[in-house]
């Protein structure tokens, strides 16, 4: 045994992190679903990333529209224009900025203050976890659209209100996943033996706990994403989100106004329709095979 | 046929169940898995056979083959009859009634086995009506008796399977599996994880009821020291096939293949000197049924093992009267 | 060499009480799971723990870990009491291991087998380079060569490997004392013998203190020393293996010994029903109601039934350092306990 053959102690872990990584992606892009959802999001991010590039933001300005009125697609405007003469086109891509932003920093905060909540609730138990039961079912029972509504007229329109408005009804459901998570693993043998190795809390949650549970978080969160981006949507087309921000849902909510379904301006709905459509879809899609891949008994069925 | 299989037809009425050449294995992604390699068995009416093996040695799957309850990757060759009836020739409505009314099973496991939200009344009357719709109205009736006679008070029939304590589970199991009065019972692991007296109250219930219903019984299980009490005659299976054969004192008190002896020898018995810190095992593991080693699959951990073992499978030979073995040292002197 | 004062491990009248439900609601049963224990583990020996699940042998087990907190007793480990307060554990546990029963539970399955020797290394930050703690403690369980299982992930090796690998874990701290629950009913029957062969190795070795809970008599005879047997909390027999598993002097030990499958020598007392739970114990000796001795007349030919009924039988001295808790053992006037180990 030569100590060159033996390799040290952090590379052992990433060679076998590595590994597994490489496992787990090689398994991911196996599934059908989950390439096409990735694709489908790659696609979008992309676009969403290069709206810059693809369109100057001048495009967005009423004043300077200087494109037909409420036409229908041409090869010049391929989405058609709106009231204004904008090009719809323009508007999809930097709306796509604003519904994915928001959509990812709604679950973010979601997940984060959930997971807090449900890994402290489950690992801790006794009183702690009840009062954080209780706090998680209050916010639990809060109507989303009242609550919205609410915080909006009290709270600037703006982008971080409707963060902030998903965020707390969003965070409950997945507090109270991970506390009945935490709760299993908590009981398995391997945590008793860290215990009785003499870890302590600290780094039982942090080595133990957490990472038992992280494939749940990480399915989790691409599944919630989808539902905040419906709910940022839902919200603007309401008028509650930030008017001078473009979002798909201010766009659905604006063809809504200026009457684009009787007067036949299909193509002023459709287009940002299907961008929400095809996004939440392939954001489900992405989830499931996520979590078949993380979850070997999802997979041979 | 051998000497040992014509023994199992004394009960002069025919063996209640024949075994021929037994080959189950499963489909998987990397290719076909062999769990059984050709069983070969007899078993009289009201006979015992007790079949000992580790993991892996096929056990479980060659009970659940005999009435094909095998899952569907599996694939199964060979001969089973059941009362002269060939098992895998039956149409499923036959089959159908022939579980349970004919042979039952109590499975691995069979503690968590019982539906958790159902009482006990309704499970075990749930085996009655299966097969028998017109008993409905006296289903309660036979639920009673057959609770009596596998020990438990008849209020137990209001509990449900959580209020029960482990032993107590085990005789609903056995309950039910009687139920439809079948002439053949298949346990597999039945007293594992209990405790040994309420193991030793659980096969003391199975002799009892095996002579008084003229149950024939095959008893598959790991703890080889548990058979030599049960059963008359003892099966050793390794890595899907019957290594050892013969009246169960004997093979276990002297045995004739070297796993056997190994098995044999991981149940020390108390009072005896010989055992007293000298713990023997074996190298190794049960081999995976996935990677077999060529030749004799027991070699690698075979503590005689000659040069000739890896070449080539040995059969089972006469190792005694009403005895064999599959094993070349078989017939040598040492 | 001078032999150490006192044995490693002293259990005084220990007892430990669970309140059945989650919530402590006066009134409420309370399962007495170990209800007055003395005990005592010595430096190289073995001590077997036997009884049969509900006896409380598990509980007395995580307690001497500091996993259950006892309510009365003392538990003393190299003539101190148990620390009880985090730091103290820590320390304690450096010096206290265990091996669980099911080995492949034990294991997080998500971290390399390196990772799981090396864990308790890096909890008490020892000193020394970690990859040759962890693969002497890997080579010393058996497991070579050692660097082959660096990599490897629990469901990647075989029951009995994982096994030695909990038990290279817990050794890798040096531990004066290893508490082994039921460490081999887990495991094929044809590998038991080689982690019972080790087992013995590391006490030979090592001169640690080993307690053995287990159900298994057959296991406490291949390799124990000295055999504790316990019924519902307490400790009814227990001395030097070839004494109480020979000429058991407890009634609960020669039922359990008749109904052992591999002991022909004596006529099997099946004990009726189940064993008590903790929470309803009989009075008088605990074990009255299913004695074999009192419900065949024996007690009332010696004339001590209606003292099995009322009396809770203290362990009396039935030869050097052999004590069985029944009345049978007092034709005459009771002697005071002995001070003698495990009395």
């Amino acid at each position: 045994m030569t100590s060159a053959t033996v390799p040290g102690r952090g590379s052992i872990t990433w060679t076998r992190r590595r590994r597994a990584a490489a496992a787990v992606w090689k398994q991911y892009w196996s599934s059908t679903q989950g390439r096409a959802g990735l694709i489908i999001l790659i696609l979008f991010f992309g676009v969403a990333l290069a709206a810059p590039l693809i369109s100057p933001s001048s495009g967005l300005d009423v004043t300077q529209a200087g494109g037909p009125i409420l036409h229908s697609p041409t090869a010049g405007y391929p989405m058609g224009t709106d009231e204004f003469g904008r090009s719809i086109w323009t508007l999809f891509i930097w709306g796509a900025r604003v519904s994915l932003a928001v959509g990812i920093a709604a679950t973010v905060v979601a997940v984060g203050i959930g997971t807090v909540v449900g890994v402290v609730a489950g690992y801790a138990g006794g009183r702690t976890e009840g009062g954080l039961m209780r706090v998680t079912e209050w916010f639990l029972v809060i109507p989303f659209l009242p609550l919205a509504i609410v915080l909006a007229s009290v709270l600037s329109r703006s982008l971080f209100t409707i963060v902030l408005v998903i965020g707390i009804t969003s965070w409950p459901g997945i507090a109270r996943l991970l506390r009945s998570q935490v709760i299993s693993v908590k009981e398995r043998t391997f945590v008793e033996r860290a215990r009785a190795l003499g870890a302590g809390n600290s780094r039982i949650i942090g080595r133990h706990i957490l990472p038992s549970v992280m494939p749940l978080i990480f399915a989790n969160l691409t599944l919630t994403v989808p539902i905040a981006i419906l709910s940022e949507s839902t919200l603007a087309f309401l008028g509650l989100g930030d008017p001078l921000r473009v979002s798909w849902g201010q766009t659905l909510q604006a063809s809504f106004d200026a009457g684009a379904t009787s007067l036949g301006a299909w193509w002023y709905y459709i287009f940002p329709g299907f961008g929400i459509i095809f996004v939440v879809l392939a954001f489900t899609m992405c989830g499931r095979a996520l979590e078949a891949v993380l979850n070997p008994r999802l997979r041979d069925r | 046929m051998s000497t040992v299989e014509a023994a199992g037809t004394r009960g002069g009425v025919g063996p209640i169940l024949s075994v021929r050449d037994l080959h189950v294995s499963y489909e998987t992604r990397e290719g076909p898995v062999p769990a059984v390699r050709g069983i070969s068995f007899d078993l009289g009416p009201g006979e015992t056979l007790g079949i000992a093996g580790e993991s892996g040695c096929g056990k479980s799957s060659m009970a659940a083959a005999v009435l094909r309850l095998l899952p569907p990757e599996a694939v199964v060759s060979g001969e089973v009859r059941l009362d002269g009836e060939d098992v895998f020739a039956m149409t499923p409505g036959r089959l159908r009634a022939v579980r349970w009314t004919e042979a039952a099973i109590i499975f691995q496991g069979a503690m968590h086995a019982l539906n958790p939200v159902w009482k006990v009344k309704h499970q075990i009357g749930e085996a009655i009506e299966l097969h028998d719709p017109k008993v409905a109205g006296k289903t309660r009736t036979r639920v009673d008796e057959l609770l009596e006679q596998v020990g438990l008070p008849a209020r137990r029939a209001e509990a449900y399977p959580h209020q029960l304590s482990g032993g107590q589970r085990q005789r609903v199991m056995i309950a039910m599996a009687l139920a439809c009065r079948p002439r053949l019972l298949i346990a597999d692991e039945p007293t594992t994880a209990l405790d040994v007296m309420v193991q030793a109250q659980v096969l003391a219930l199975l002799a009892e009821l095996q002579t008084d219903l003229g149950l024939a019984m095959v008893f598959i299980t790991h703890d080889l020291s548990v058979l030599t009490s049960c059963c008359r005659e003892l099966a050793i299976m390794y890595a899907g096939r019957i290594v050892e054969r013969g009246p169960s004192h004997q093979v276990f008190v002297d045995p004739r293949h070297p796993y056997t002896r190994a098995l044999a020898a991981a149940f020390p018995t108390v009072g005896d000197p010989r055992f007293r810190k000298a713990p023997l095992g074996l190298p190794g593991d049960p081999p995976d049924p996935r990677a077999r080693p060529g030749g004799c699959p027991f070699t690698p951990r075979c503590p005689d093992a000659q040069s000739e073992c890896s070449a080539e499978e040995p059969n089972l030979r006469v190792a005694g009267p009403g005895r064999e073995a599959a094993c070349v040292l078989v017939g040598r002197t040492r | 060499m001078n032999p150490p004062p006192s044995p490693l491990l002293e259990l005084h009248d220990v007892h430990v009480s669970f309140t059945a439900g989650k919530h402590a609601r006066s009134g409420a049963p309370i399962a007495r799971a170990v209800d007055g224990v003395d005990l005592s583990v010595d430096r190289g020996e073995i001590v077997a723990l036997v009884g049969e699940s509900g006896c409380g042998k598990t509980t007395l087990a995580r307690a001497i870990l500091g996993l259950e907190q006892p309510g009365r007793g003392q538990i003393r480990f190299d003539g101190e009491a148990l620390p009880t307060s985090s730091k103290g554990l820590r320390a304690y546990r450096r010096r206290a291991q265990m091996v669980f029963q099911d080995p492949t539970g034990a294991l997080n399955p998500r971290q390399t087998i390196y990772e799981s020797v090396a864990e308790g290394l890096r909890i008490h930050k020892i000193d020394g380079d970690e990859e040759e703690l962890v693969a002497g403690a890997l080579s010393r369980s058996g497991l070579r060569p050692p660097e082959q299982f660096f990599l490897r992930y629990p469901h990647e090796i075989s029951g009995g490997q994982r096994q030695r690998v909990v038990i290279a874990g817990a050794m890798a701290l040096e531990p004066a004392l290893l508490v082994a629950d039921e460490p081999v009913a887990s495991l094929d029957a044809s590998v038991r013998g080689e982690i019972l062969r080790l087992m013995l190795g590391l006490v030979e070795q090592t001169n640690i203190a080993m307690l053995v809970v287990t159900h298994d008599l057959g296991l406490a005879w291949n390799i124990a020393d000295r055999v504790a047997v316990m019924y519902l909390g307490r400790i009814v027999e227990v001395g030097p293996t070839e004494q109480v598993l020979d000429t058991p002097k407890h009634p609960y030990t020669e039922a359990l010994l008749s109904v052992v499958p591999e002991t022909k020598r004596m006529e099997q007392q099946i004990l009726q029903g189940e064993p008590p739970d903790p929470t309803r114990v009989p009075a008088g000796c605990r074990f009255h109601p299913r004695c074999p001795a009192l419900a065949n007349g024996e007690a009332a030919r010696l004339g001590i039934a209606a003292r099995c009924e009322s009396e809770d039988p203290q362990p009396i001295s039935v030869g050097p350092n052999h004590a069985a808790a029944c009345h049978r053992n007092t034709a005459s006037p009771a002697e005071p306990p002995g001070t003698a180990h495990g009395t």
